[in-house]
């Protein structure tokens, strides 16, 4: 007879159940350690928005003298801290309304219905939004429509001669 | 002689290696229940619509700039100066267009045909989930054109998600990817669009595919003819082992020509009609916008408009869940009878949803509840009076705004009634009342008008009466 073939070798001892169990547990308690070091970066890469807050900065909007007395008009200003890619969308506005000589209010243009821009209407004293028909008064009350509450508005000052708005968040409800 | 054998021995070594040629063919030739006819085709449709967006989409990324600044001039140069750019860009969209409209009419089939009960529940939820897929696609897609359109939708989104409770705000903020929209807002949607949502879309359809041929393709409901889970296998085992069909050639030659028809008709659409316009170029402090979405979601933007005052923030939130709820719930109800002619209610429901879709979308066209800002003042042939504070009125009653809610002889907006006959319906005092107090709809107007043009107001109102 030839030599016998080698058909197969095996040098490792049956594992017994306890082992194969924990090894069973050794490899997912591995695998999810890996997944959470990708993953937990990655999550807060994208939560990254959330953690990290801007903080809000005051923004001139215009000379004091620039403004009449019972006028409302856009003033556009520019975000927190705009990205360098961010073009024209850096910028967003307000209506702003001079009561007195130093005193100022500054209106979201978001309509509190759903966040459609209202527009401001000289010759009626009104906001009116475009998307369902939401009316306010010249006071950010709301006049007509469904909007829950009026228009919310952004701090405003005057410091050394300018009209200064304080940017903030993109009013949520 | 000698290169065909090398051919084939190459093939055998293949597909010992593989099995692939075994494993497709299996799938091809696998017996599935006769009569299915053009009704299964839909699945297909949808399938073979997803894969027009992948293809396409690819195309325009390579073009495409994800930047807040410079998306709106990528869309310009692809629309107008890329090769094909136009034609590209007309079928991305009515591709998406034909997917939305195909997965629904795919539900709706399965549905009332009663296909999503035993054993296909399971698959009835896949495709659940791919529903809203699609239509997130939709809307991310529809943002990426970053026109003012866009820019403004992007807020109202935000707007929307923040009334969900408690992390609306965090949500908001997440999609804004800020506080404000900017810099990072849209390469944010542009990921979610080409990455995130598609990914997922992926997983799902491939269990979606394994499911069918799992489960084995449903046979045509018979009345009479009820599900029940103990006896179903045997019973559809029985049938496509006595009277089942090849998959391919015998059914699959009608998902092949449904498929091929939904190609042509997309890029028949695009060459024909092309790519949707672009809206003006974003931005985000220029206000004189009417931001609505694409036509698949403009149903929805009519029932936010239409639900009553102090229901939206409710609305926005129970509305989708609810929808995804009873679409989760749908499949509990596994057994019994399959045809829809035994199944009054599920006829009905169906009716009733394309009947409420079809009427609000066509509200939405209309949109009577927004004020027509365009509305031109009155020209005297209207007016059609000589006296001096009437014309005054009839001036006022276009720069106080009264004529962007209200319609004068086809002149006007649609938000309140309609005063082309006001003078022949309501009294002076009834008119003075209303136009100082205002009403539900209506500002009071109390404040705003002086007495002089208070009268000259009511004056030209009383006028419009049959003459």
């Amino acid at each position: 007879m030839a030599s016998e073939k080698v058909q197969f070798e095996v040098h490792e001892a049956p594992l017994s159940p306890e082992r194969r169990a924990f090894l069973g547990r050794v490899s997912i308690v591995l695998t999810a350690i890996a997944g959470a070091l990708v993953g937990i970066p990655v999550v807060g890469f994208l939560l990254g928005p959330l953690l990290q807050p801007t903080a809000d900065t005051w923004r001139s909007v215009g000379k004091l003298d620039d403004f009449e007395v019972g006028k409302t008009v856009r003033v556009a200003f520019l975000d927190p801290s705009p990205l360098k890619w961010a073009g024209v969308t850096a910028k967003t506005a307000a209506w702003l309304r001079r009561l007195s000589d130093n005193d100022f209010v500054a209106f979201a243009m978001n309509c509190t219905h759903l966040g459609c821009p209202v527009r401001w209407l000289d010759d009626a004293n009104l906001f009116m939004c475009p998307c369902h028909g939401g009316i306010y008064y010249a006071d950010g009350e709301v006049a007509a429509g469904p909007p829950p509450h009026a228009l919310l508005k952004y701090p405003v000052r005057v410091r050394e001669g300018q009209v200064e708005i304080l940017t903030s968040a993109v009013p949520l409800g | 002689m000698g290169m065909l054998k090398l051919l084939k021995q190459f093939i055998d070594a293949f597909e010992n290696r593989t099995g692939l040629i075994a494993f497709f063919t299996a799938l091809a030739e696998h017996p599935v229940p006769p009569d299915t006819g053009w009704w299964y085709v839909f699945g297909s449709a949808t399938a073979v619509a997803f894969v027009i967006q992948v293809v396409t989409g690819m195309a325009l990324a390579t073009s495409y700039i994800s930047s807040t600044g410079e998306a709106y001039d990528a869309l310009n140069f692809i629309t107008t100066r890329a090769l094909f750019g136009n034609l590209l860009r007309g079928m991305h969209y009515f591709g998406a267009s034909a997917m939305v409209l195909l997965v629904g009419i795919h539900m709706g089939q399965v549905f009332l045909m009663g296909c999503y009960k035993y054993p296909r529940e399971f698959n009835w939820l896949t495709g659940a989930v791919l529903l809203f897929l699609t239509l997130g696609m939709g809307f991310t897609g529809q943002l990426l054109r970053w026109d003012q359109n866009a820019v403004w939708s992007v807020v109202v989104a935000a707007e929307q998600s923040a009334r969900v409770p408690v992390l609306g705000t965090y949500v908001a903020r997440f999609l804004l990817a800020g506080k404000t929209l900017g810099g990072a807002t849209l390469s944010r949607f542009f990921a979610f669009h080409v990455f995130f949502i598609p990914a997922i879309i992926f997983a799902f359809i491939a269990i979606h595919l394994y499911l069918v041929f799992h489960d084995g393709i449903s046979e045509p409901p018979l009345a009479g003819n009820p599900v029940d889970p103990d006896t179903y296998d045997a019973r559809y085992q029985e049938l496509v082992e006595k009277h089942g069909v090849p998959f391919w050639p015998d059914a699959a030659w009608r998902d092949a020509v449904a498929c091929a028809l939904v190609v042509f008709a997309i890029v028949a659409l695009a060459y024909f009609v092309g790519a949707p316009a672009l809206d003006a170029p974003p931005d985000p402090s220029l206000l004189a916008k009417d931001p609505a979405p694409d036509w698949y979601l403009l149903w929805y933007y009519a029932a936010l408009a239409l639900i009553p005052r102090g229901m939206t923030d409710p609305f926005i939130f129970i509305a989708p869940a609810f929808g995804f709820l009873v679409l989760v719930v749908v499949p509990l109800f596994n057994r019994g009878e399959r045809h829809p002619s035994r199944r009054p209610w599920a006829v009905a429901a169906v009716i009733t949803i394309v009947m409420m879709i079809l009427t609000l979308w066509i509200q939405a066209k209309r949109a009577p509840w927004s004020p027509n800002f365009a509305a031109a003042a009155l020209p005297p042939n209207i007016i059609a009076s000589s006296a001096p504070d009437v014309n005054r009125g009839a001036a006022l009653f276009h720069t106080k705004g009264c004529e962007f809610c209200h319609e004068v002889a086809g002149f006007g907006g649609h938000r309140g009634p309609d005063l082309s006959m006001v003078g022949a319906r309501l009294t002076h005092a009834d008119i003075v009342i209303r136009v100082l107090n205002g009403g539900t709809n209506m500002p009071a107007f109390a404040a705003t008008l002086k007495p002089a043009e208070m009268d000259a107001l009511v004056a030209f109102l009383e006028s419009r009466k049959p003459r």
